[in-house]
């Protein structure tokens, strides 16, 4: 389907999703900036009897759109996927690829939803499905959709049912949160009076590392979204901070100050037990990455002087460095494919985030704001999303990797952080 | 016996004026605890009652039926602000972990308290500014904590009444972005348990 795909629009666009309805989202997208090539998309309204119907096509439209790759057109008519599509009109409104559906309700109370994927060149249906929904999760089929489309079209997985989780912190409280992938739809599995920084997904995506200083300390726990259950995973004297799932999930790569500076050990991501230390410094060295394969830890460690990022097998052993290009650098975190280190990198004074090919050696700025902090991957190694302070708050944003495309996502919630992009949906 | 106690002895003059004596003789001090037999003419026995900070009053005048008065008060140095102790702060330099010679006196007090009630703890905590990553400040806030806890246990502290943590950037006292601002969140606070 590549060949579908053609070069178009230059021009900067913006997207705003508004919000509507009572549930509403305390959270906005802005995009700017486009990719390399666009494909003209053309999404009707869906069919329906009911008034949910368009929340699902709208959220197919601004899922697509926001990932650069598409130029989405509103034809502003409903269409249902059970009839043929008007292929001469569409073509001459420019869309290449065109999305009718419906949505029913069903005797049950769920919802019937299905759509098809046209060919508009090859008048040829591409796709279809249908997907029985709680009302509760039309958003998440919405977004399921927009993922099938666009990795029928791109040849890429989507990132459209993913979930974010990030901090916020407004009137004293600190949150942890997560959303779906846009900000909308926002939970908060924990609130404290305290801190909370560095959240972490678990591989499959059921459970949440983080630090909490509710104990005025910081503290490493282990918290199961659907049961609420928290386990203390480090508690021991000093500090417990920087947690990295292993990617068996079986275990956390932490930062602990048993023997005064912090220093990398393993530990069990389901209970307190002995930990095993993996570095072995007189310096700092903290914020472990695992790589893709769980073969190695990239961490931050300050022992040749300045923070640098270093790489050790991850039974522990002698570090290599891995970052040269600005006297600090820190924060490491690989891409899903393992070729990629995302990093924060300060030059003259200002703090960025970077990204480098460890095969080509490459260190490449991909940010321009400054207060850059937190990068996280995209499941699909497609987008880093981090925090940002400008005008005083603390904001979410993410880049595409090839540095194109920007969204900020913006709240009403005070300042957003720590942002920690989940695993693919199951 | 977390308080401290103070020992104060006063003398009482019957030769003295009613109006001095009213302002010597605390009549209204709880559980005065009188000590006949401690004092003589001369106030030497206030020296060998003053276990503490306390201070005594001699009877210059001489009576010949003299009260010594003993004044038994709980004061926490902890809570004393004029004592070096009130001082908790310890402020670093830019990238700089060595505590600077002008808290020598504030950790000597600290040590001589701790050292003299080993049933004492303290936490240590580091601060950093708010520039630059948050994980990386956690470490860099605990390296300040860690420069105060071993200094304090040179000093003879007890490893055991001692933990050092660090809340990084986290408690910044201000979130101003000016050089005062970043200088007053470069610290470690000692915080008695």
């Amino acid at each position: 389907m590549k060949a579908l795909i053609t070069a178009l629009a230059t021009l900067p666009i913006l997207i705003l999703m508004l919000l509507s309805g009572p549930c509403a989202a305390q959270m906005r997208i802005d995009v700017s900036g486009v990719g390399a090539t666009q494909l003209p998309i053309s999404i009707a309204d869906f069919a329906t009897d009911s008034r949910v119907a368009q929340e699902v096509a709208s959220v197919i439209r601004s899922d697509l759109a926001s990932s650069g790759a598409f130029r989405v057109i509103d034809p502003q008519k409903t269409v249902s996927e059970s009839v043929p599509p008007d292929y001469p009109g569409l073509r001459s409104s420019g869309a290449e690829a065109f999305v009718g559906g419906s949505v029913t309700k069903l005797s049950d109370g769920r919802y019937d939803v299905r759509y098809r994927l046209y060919d508009i060149g090859k008048q040829s249906t591409l796709l279809g499905e249908s997907l029985i929904t709680p009302e509760a999760d039309l958003r998440l089929a919405g977004h399921r959709i927009a993922d099938a489309i666009y990795q029928k079209l791109t040849g890429e997985r989507g990132v459209f049912s993913t979930r974010i989780a990030f901090i916020t912190r407004q009137a004293g409280r600190f949150r942890l949160n997560i959303a779906d992938w846009d900000g909308e739809n926002v939970q908060s599995p924990l609130n404290s009076p305290e801190p909370i920084i560095s959240p972490s997904w678990s591989p499959d995506g059921t459970r949440l590392a983080y630090v909490s200083f509710e104990a005025k300390k910081p503290v490493v726990y282990v918290h199961t979204l659907a049961t609420g259950q928290r386990v203390a995973v480090a508690n021991f004297k000093g500090s417990n901070s920087a947690p990295a799932w292993s990617p068996d999930g079986r275990s956390l790569a932490v930062a602990l100050t048993l023997d005064g500076m912090s220093q990398i050990y393993l530990i069990s991501a389901s209970e307190a037990g002995t930990p095993r230390r993996l570095s072995s410094s007189s310096a700092i060295d903290t914020e472990p990455a695992f790589s893709a394969d769980g073969k190695f830890i990239y961490f931050t460690s300050d022992r040749g002087g300045s923070p640098q990022i270093y790489r050790m097998p991850a039974s522990g052993g002698e570090a290599t460095r891995q970052t040269f290009g600005a006297t600090y650098n820190v924060s490491p975190r690989i891409s899903p494919d393992g070729r990629q280190l995302a990093f924060i990198t300060r030059r003259e004074g200002r703090y960025f985030v970077a990204l480098k090919d460890l095969a080509g050696g490459n260190e490449t700025v991909l940010t321009d704001g400054g207060q850059e902090e937190s990068p996280s991957f995209a499941p699909n190694g497609r987008w880093i999303m981090y925090a940002t302070r400008s005008g005083g708050r603390e904001s979410l944003m993410a880049v595409s990797v090839d540095g194109r495309i920007k969204q900020r996502l913006n709240s009403n919630r005070g300042d957003i952080r720590e942002p920690a992009w989940g695993p693919f949906a199951k | 016996m977390n308080k401290r106690l103070i020992y104060r002895v006063a003398a009482a003059a019957a030769a003295l004026s009613i109006a001095a004596c009213s302002s010597s003789i605390k009549l209204d001090d709880p559980a005065p605890v009188e000590d006949r037999s401690s004092m003589p003419a001369d106030g030497s026995a206030a020296a060998g009652a003053g276990a503490g900070a306390g201070s005594a009053s001699t009877n210059p005048a001489g009576s010949s039926r003299p009260v010594a008065q003993l004044t038994i008060d709980t004061k926490d140095p902890l809570q004393d602000p004029n004592s070096p102790l009130s001082r908790r702060s310890i402020y670093f330099d830019f990238d700089s972990f060595a505590i600077k010679d002008e808290y020598r006196s504030t950790l000597d007090a600290h040590a001589k308290y701790l050292t003299g009630n080993r049933a004492k703890k303290a936490v240590i905590q580091g601060n950093t500014d708010e520039r630059g990553s948050r994980e990386y400040n956690l470490a860099l806030g605990q390296k300040r904590a860690e420069a105060v806890r071993r200094a304090l246990i040179a000093l003879g502290v007890s490893e055991s009444q001692l933990e050092a943590v660090s809340l990084g950037e986290e408690k910044a006292r201000s979130g101003a972005n000016d050089d005062a601002a970043l200088a007053e969140n470069r610290r470690a606070d000692l915080v008695y348990q």
